[in-house]
């Protein structure tokens, strides 16, 4: 198959490009290795839309960092994800370490953030009656906010798709090869593609497929971070995502609300050398544990009902690595995108996709289509909308998962919509089915079921995510 | 006022339908039972086992014929059930709920009983470290797609904590055919019934290992193994005394937790140890006109039990239709030395029933010790027991008829004693 753009990655970066992209005349296709979008770091980070103060000024980072927080704002409307800007607090709990908000304020100006204040002990406390009661100051940002990471990559990637962009799954790219014209690019599966451009958005393995072409070579060191996740009965214990000021020991730990109203401690920060380890640990467990403490004394942890882990793509060079590959023309990376990814994800395609364009004299197309509808979620019916619904389709009055109150038309829709789920993890990623405190001990079986109605696949095949992560051994005596 | 219904009773479980049933029998006639699944009968449609029934049909059922014999009785008396219906909220004197038939709908009611059950404890809330691979079943998720879709969970198992769904599922999935390696439990007891432990590990020599927990879960995709060590009195792993199980499965035990969302938004006032709401003697919550029964007030052992406690229930919502609101003077019943709980938490002993049973638990094994109810600094009653167990809920009566100045009491207490 020939294309003018293959993506390898289907992240959040990669789906943002593609998106970018789809606004061009240019026949683009992405490839992911996983079972489904959204499996890499994209699914397991904080959420959080930095506001801008953390990178250092003058660097791209910084740039895309306010660029990207203002494009979410208006994304999120038009994509239909779900975001809030919450605000962040960088809280101080030494006096001797209060010039440190100022240096970070002043940083954050340098940035061209917007919104911030340094706050006295009092309005902390006041915006923020949990906190650790010895916090002396803040630096507060308004436009920090919290977003659906899962939601955001599938809105962009079902607007790049709407678009014309295509999408394969389930195929992990082994080679790249130079043409005269173009890269060769081969694949486990044993499809091939042939392709004038390529972009490189394969998060942890980015540093892998750039040497593929190029004599300067990136290094990607994995650094994993430990999360615990806790009811939504306690979501309300901050309304703001807290921050510690980075010290000596380290850059702390924050404590956030998400953006379904669960409370969420994390991370820690461990170099590895495995790509594939999200694994926790006792270490990194207790270690959240008791730094997010400092932040907030009184946290329940009887109330926790996951802990997860994330790997970030940390590159040696600090920075991200965006544009084309100087001895590969053609190919261009955004590679390295370690926090703040996220935040920056649809600044990086932008810039991308001019570049490409630009070289490809690619040709805006006249019917872009600019707005994409999310799913339908019950539970944030009003009465006279959800009656409406349950009367065109009654299967939205059926619920099936109780904890988050998820219905079976909304199972359905995850899965029969655009690039829907094919994986028990991708229903939950797109309608939150089993994501709440029960961690669907209620409804896997009967997701299951309805994945295996709606898509044919026989119930012992059904995954929980990849292939090899089947729920069944067959059939009993 | 004019109610839409005059009871509504949340949940078609072992105790929904036991309340269903005996407010009928006392004379409340416009009832509406409510239920999230498909079926009545709750959890007792997937344990196929037997042992249920021999205290109220003095006959060893399986739980699908206990179950049966309650649904049969709900069809006679022709009392109205919602299936498939899930109650979104509740207040006091008000239900809505959603189904695909009538979509969403409010109801007043007079008065509500709360039987909505408990839900098993997840791995997440253990923060055992490790992957996060498929394999990880909490022991009922295991026994519904075992014993309702008739598909196998796993072949090689280990089973972390010793409640009595799990000890049921270990001689389950041996009789199918798969290997149970090992039952772990953290505590030095185990958290299930006496009878479980001989009947579902001993007989099958399935190595229950106390003191011991799980610190470890192996394999990215599917559970490849998982590492089992000794815990020391504080409960923390002891180094060197890692045990490894190669399993494709792990499944969860690790205990249940009555289900009071809805309870909350009532603003029913909940206890920080039975995790269920605080009843009195007449397992009214602390919201008039709410009452609750079964595994939302208390996790139980045996359904019996909670058919007879959700008959209280059904009798004292239907009480409460007929005659209102009563004035009552709860006095505090206290749970010390070695009782952990007991429910009901208070008692007015001058407008209860002429007996009453106090259930209650303790806090750790103990032998020879005797359980002693006092009103004020009298004793009531003393009861000699071999045995003490937290896996096993024990009861105690009080009688009206008592010899007592009952207007004097202002506390009773429960607590254990040495047998002298």
């Amino acid at each position: 198959m020939e294309y003018d753009v293959v993506i390898i990655g289907g992240g959040v970066v990669g789906c943002a490009i593609a998106r970018s992209l789809s606004k061009y005349t240019l026949d683009t296709i992405l490839l992911e290795k996983e079972e489904d979008l959204c499996s890499g770091t994209s699914k397991a980070n904080s959420g959080i839309v930095h506001s801008g103060y953390d990178p250092k000024p003058g660097t791209l980072m910084a740039q895309l960092n306010i660029e990207g927080n203002a494009l979410i704002h208006t994304l999120s409307k038009e994509l239909d994800f779900d975001f809030k800007e919450n605000g962040s607090l960088i809280i101080c709990r030494e006096k001797e370490h209060l010039d440190q908000l100022k240096t970070l304020y002043n940083r954050g100006i340098a940035n061209g953030v917007k919104g911030l204040e340094i706050l006295q002990k009092e309005q902390v406390m006041q915006l923020e009656p949990n906190l650790n009661n010895d916090v002396v100051g803040a630096l507060l940002c308004k436009t920090g906010g919290i977003v659906d990471p899962f939601g955001m990559t599938y809105a962009f990637a079902e607007n790049a798709f709407a678009n014309g962009v295509k999408f394969q799954c389930n195929t992990p790219v082994i080679s790249v090869e130079k043409l005269k014209n173009g890269y060769l690019i081969s694949c486990q599966n044993g499809k091939k593609f042939q392709t004038k451009y390529v972009v490189n958005a394969a998060g942890l393995y980015s540093d892998v497929i750039h040497n593929e072409v190029s004599q300067h070579q990136l290094h990607i060191t994995p650094r994993r971070g430990n999360y615990m996740l806790f009811d939504k009965a306690i979501g309300n214990m901050v309304s703001h995502t807290i921050f510690q000021l980075p010290t000596q020991k380290g850059k702390g730990v924050l404590v956030t609300p998400t953006i379904h109203n669960n409370m969420m401690i994390g991370p820690t920060s461990v170099h590895m050398q495995d790509r594939e380890d999200t694994s926790t640990t006792a270490e990194d467990l207790a270690l959240i544990k008791e730094l997010a403490q400092k932040s907030v004394t009184a946290i329940p942890f009887q109330s926790v009902i996951t802990s997860f882990s994330g790997l970030r793509a940390a590159e040696d060079g600090k920075d991200f690595v965006i544009g084309e590959v100087e001895d590969s023309k053609g190919f261009f990376d955004a590679a390295g995108i370690k926090s703040p990814g996220l935040s920056c994800s649809p600044a990086i395609a932008e810039h991308l996709a001019k570049a490409l364009v630009a070289k490809a004299h690619a040709q805006k197309k006249p019917h872009f289509i600019k707005t994409r509808q999310g799913q339908v979620r019950t539970k944030d019916l009003d009465p006279t909308a959800y009656n409406a619904l349950i009367k065109k389709n009654p299967l939205y009055g059926k619920i099936v998962c109780r904890c988050e109150q998820i219905s079976e038309g909304e199972i359905i829709d995850a899965i029969q919509r655009p690039l829907g789920a094919t994986s028990l993890d991708g229903i939950k990623r797109r309608c939150r089915a089993g994501s709440g405190r029960c961690q669907a001990g209620f409804c896997t079986a009967r997701t299951m079921e309805i994945l295996s109605e709606q898509t044919g696949i026989p119930l012992e095949q059904i995954t929980k995510n990849a292939e090899g992560s089947e729920l069944l051994k067959g059939e009993i005596k | 006022m004019k109610y839409d219904k005059d009871l509504i009773i949340i949940g078609a479980g072992p105790a929904g339908l036991a309340a269903a049933l005996s407010s009928k029998e006392n004379g409340c006639t416009n009832i509406l039972i409510i239920e999230r699944s498909q079926y009545m009968g709750g959890i007792l449609n997937q344990c196929i086992h037997n042992g249920f029934g021999l205290h109220t049909f003095h006959q060893e059922l399986t739980g699908p014929e206990y179950a049966a014999r309650y649904e049969k009785s709900i069809q006679d008396q022709h009392i109205p059930i919602s299936l498939n219906t899930m109650v979104l909220s509740i207040a006091a004197h008000s239900v809505t709920y959603v189904n695909q038939t009538e979509g969403l709908v409010t109801l007043t009611c007079h008065a509500i009983i709360l039987a909505m059950g408990c839900r098993e404890r997840p791995r997440g809330a253990l923060n055992i470290p490790g992957y996060r691979p498929s394999g990880i079943y909490p022991a009922g998720t295991a026994q519904q797609l075992m014993n309702i879709e008739g598909k196998s969970v796993g072949k090689r198992i280990v089973i972390l904590g010793s409640g009595d769904i799990g000890l049921i599922m270990a001689r389950r999935l041996t009789l199918e055919g798969s290997k149970v390696l090992a039952v772990a439990e953290i505590m030095p007891y185990s958290g299930g019934l006496k009878r479980n432990i001989v009947q579902c590990l001993d007989d099958f020599h399935i190595p229950l290992y106390l003191s011991h927990t799980i610190t470890q879960i192996e394999g990215k995709k599917r559970v490849e193994g998982v590492t089992l060590q000794k815990v020391g009195t504080d409960r923390k792993p002891i180094e060197g005394t890692t045990m490894h199980f190669d399993c494709d499965t792990l499944l969860l035990s690790v205990g249940l937790i009555p289900e009071n969302e809805l309870s909350i938004q009532a603003h029913v006032a909940l206890s920080p140890i039975t995790h269920g709401p605080l009843v009195d003697d007449t397992l009214q919550t602390s919201v008039a006109g709410i009452f609750a029964c079964g595994n939302v007030l208390h996790v139980h052992d045996l359904v019996d039990f909670v058919s007879e406690e959700a008959a209280l229930a059904g009798k004292m919502a239907s009480d409460y239709v007929k005659n209102g609101e009563k004035q009552r003077n709860n006095i505090p019943l206290h749970c010390k030395n070695g009782v952990r709980y007991s429910v009901p938490q208070s008692i007015d002993p001058l407008e209860m029933e002429q007996e009453i049973t106090i259930r209650f638990r303790v806090t750790d094994v103990f032998h020879n010790r005797s359980v002693a109810l006092y009103a004020n600094k009298t004793l009531l009653k003393k009861i000699k027991k071999k045995i003490l167990a937290p896996g096993e809920m024990e009861t105690i009566t009080i009688k009206k008829t008592q010899d007592i100045a009952w207007n004097e009491v202002q506390a009773l207490t429960i607590q254990t004693e040495e047998t002298v």
